[in-house]
């Protein structure tokens, strides 16, 4: 039978089949961060375990790390005892330890493939749902919990029922403005934030082919908003040419032993999924959320949807309404914007700057804008600093602050303050997630920069 | 971690019935940062159940003593969003045994059946007839029949059957969970493992 991507690199890791159960499924490379380790290394402890194999977990912090003065000793005490309990559990147990203050330390879904621990036809998994972001590389890359991250510490393995497997494609030429971040979204709002519950995807069609590495992080990225456990696009030259001399990518022959086995790594012809989506480039627009889901977009320049047009529960879609401060067929362009936050695992990568930077480029900040900008690493930040970046952020009036996810889940003091708006990058605009109180628009960096200069929300190819 | 085994569970029960309820409603990322497993109940549906000023908010079912009992009734695309645990640990140390939804996210899901929760997933119109049950009488039962995999609104006698694969059954009805079962097949692994290329 023809093999899907999917199955091709799910099959060569199943360990054992265990009849009307799981598939004892092998995990090459995990990360580990500072809030959903701990407990899973008292779990280690309390059974007497060891781990099984130390090199293949990384630890970075990144979920409550401060964001400025990153030099100083984390003040609020339950963060600081977590991040030392991820330095000494790594260092207890012979795994590398990327904390703050180290040049490597970023977002875990940032420094992972910036660094090669990410390939193709890996397995990867990491106590975060966003883990989905190394699909990009044709990888099966998927969140698991805390006693699933035991599992893997002390076993390498965890046990998962095989997921059905769905394929989207996108074919044509996406518009001006529109970025990878949009034809997430987009899709999202299409299929809804349950619409792929129990299925892997894989991306296909020109646009993934066409589109750069981060971009097609950003995409698989967001696969876990629609319900998927994860997303994948096929490896192809982008891939290969992207990891070539990472830091801890193979070497010489190795490498190019591994690249022709990388290459097999394609969905065959006749293949079965489960279910198939398709979409038109020509459809996106530059999206914008006005709910408190990802699912609730619209292009930019559409009005909000009356209830009734909505699949689900009026019940529940007013009450989303109402979180947001929104009525039934407002328009969104000309909302009231407070904050503006550029950063994270979707949106946090060298070119989601470059995009931020191609807007506010010879315009000023907007007075009562306060602007958030958080690179996903230090590499980020260095790139962002020897392209120029900095000084076209720093003349229009911004200021750059230091990696972490920062305000995508709003742990450490990045937090936006109740009642206030926010257009975010970032991945999820449930009640609170930026902080207590705070509403969330998700959007694309360039719709983040022309609501950063202009103070409400702006179809950014007005300024382009 | 080691959890209660679950058989039959009779019980009354307290009704969500809001759709799209995540991960973050159940437990607010800021309260992610202990390094033990303890203590999350009393930050389930923080913000929901809590005023700014950690007054109680009169008008969420928590805090309405005409509810209560150990199965927790939610609507829809129940637990979505991020892949915390801690969401699944602060339902159990709140002291739910039991979630029952018309569909549930793939994640909470999992992490539930891990840390000794059992989620039951009916047919929409069985949801309703639950919803319709409790708020007829707050003191009507529920009974969940793992053995049996059934579930039963006493009063009316309506019954469903769910589906739960039998390895996650069997762990459930012995309070075991997937670890205890790896570590028996360490051999297997690591000849695995030895034969991969990176
Ligand atoms: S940036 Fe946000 S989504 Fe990404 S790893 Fe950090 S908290 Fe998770």
């Amino acid at each position: 039978m023809s093999k899907t991507l999917f199955d091709k690199v799910w099959d060569s890791h199943v360990v054992r089949k265990i009849e009307g159960g799981p598939d004892v499924f092998f995990i090459d490379r995990h990360f580990i961060h500072e809030v959903t380790s701990p407990v899973a290394f008292l779990g280690l402890k309390n059974r007497g375990l060891k781990v099984l194999y130390p090199e293949r977990t990384f630890a970075t912090a990144d979920h409550n790390t401060p964001t400025i003065n990153q030099h100083l000793p984390v003040e609020d005490p339950l963060s600081a005892n977590q991040l030392k309990a991820l330095e000494e559990n790594s260092k207890a147990h012979g795994i590398s330890h990327w904390g703050l203050g180290h040049k490597k330390n970023g977002i875990v879904h940032v420094v992972g493939p910036e660094n090669g621990i990410t390939f193709p036809g890996a397995t990867i998994v990491c106590g975060d749902s966003h883990t989905s972001t190394h699909g990009a590389f044709g990888a099966i890359a998927f969140g698991i919990g805390t006693s699933e991250v035991e599992m893997v510490l002390s076993t390498q393995c965890i046990m998962q029922p095989k997921p059905k497997k769905m394929r989207i494609n996108v074919n044509g030429q996406l518009g001006k403005g529109v970025t990878p971040k949009d034809v997430a979204l987009y899709i999202i709002s299409q299929l809804t934030t349950s619409g792929a519950t129990g299925y892997f995807v894989e991306y296909a069609g020109d646009v993934f082919e066409n589109m750069t590495m981060e971009g097609r992080m950003t995409v698989c990225n967001l696969s876990i908003e629609m319900g998927a456990r994860g997303g994948m696009i096929a490896p192809d030259e982008t891939t290969f040419a992207y990891l070539k001399d990472k830091p801890l990518s193979l070497k010489g022959e190795a490498w190019d032993e591994a690249v022709a086995y990388w290459k097999t790594l394609k969905t065959e012809e006749g293949a079965a999924f489960d279910k198939e989506f398709n979409f038109n480039a020509s459809d996106i627009e530059p999206m914008i959320t006005y709910g408190t889901n990802p699912g609730m977009g619209i292009g930019i320049t559409n009005n909000i949807p009356d209830a009734d047009a909505v699949e689900g529960g009026v019940a529940t879609y007013k009450k989303s309404l109402d979180y947001m401060g929104y009525s039934e067929s407002d328009a969104m362009i000309g909302k009231k914007v407070d904050y503006v936050f550029l950063g994270s695992c979707t949106n946090g990568r060298i070119e989601d700057f470059r995009a931020f930077a191609s807007i506010v480029k010879g315009r000023k900040k907007a007075d009562h804008i306060t602007a958030w900008l958080v690179p996903g690493s230090h590499e980020v930040e260095d790139k962002i600093k020897e392209e120029g970046i900095l000084d076209i952020i720093t003349e229009a009036g911004f200021t750059l602050r230091q990696p972490g996810c920062s305000a995508c889940l709003a742990m450490n003091d990045d937090k936006i303050p109740a009642g206030k708006y926010a257009v975010s990058t970032s991945n999820r605009n449930f009640e609170g997630r930026q902080g207590p109180g705070s509403r969330t628009m998700l959007a694309s960096p360039l719709v983040a920069a022309a609501a950063a200069v202009t103070g409400v929300v702006t179809d950014p190819r007005t300024l382009l | 971690m080691a959890y209660d085994k679950f058989n039959i569970l009779t019980s009354t029960a307290v009704p969500l019935p809001l759709e799209n309820v995540d991960t973050d409603q159940i437990i607010p990322a800021r309260f992610l940062k202990a390094t033990e497993r303890k203590g999350f109940g009393d930050n389930l549906f923080r913000d929901w159940r809590y005023n700014a000023d950690n007054s109680p908010k009169e008008s969420f079912v928590l805090n309405n003593p005409v509810y209560g009992g150990k199965i927790l009734v939610g609507g829809k695309n129940f637990g979505s969003g991020s892949s915390r645990e801690h969401a699944a640990w602060a339902v159990y140390d709140y002291g739910f045994r039991c979630v029952v939804s018309s569909f549930f996210a793939d994640i909470f899901k999992n992490n539930c059946l891990n840390v000794g929760v059992l989620p039951v997933q009916v047919s929409p119109e069985f949801s309703e007839q639950i919803f319709e049950a409790i708020y007829n009488d707050p003191k009507a039962e529920i009974e969940v029949n793992l053995p049996e995999q059934t579930i039963t609104i006493l009063a009316t006698g309506a019954q469903e059957s769910f589906e739960i694969n039998s390895y996650k059954k069997e762990n459930m009805l012995n309070g075991f969970d997937d670890i205890d079962y790896l570590q028996n097949m360490k051999g297997e692994i690591e000849s695995f493992a030895n034969d991969l290329m990176l």
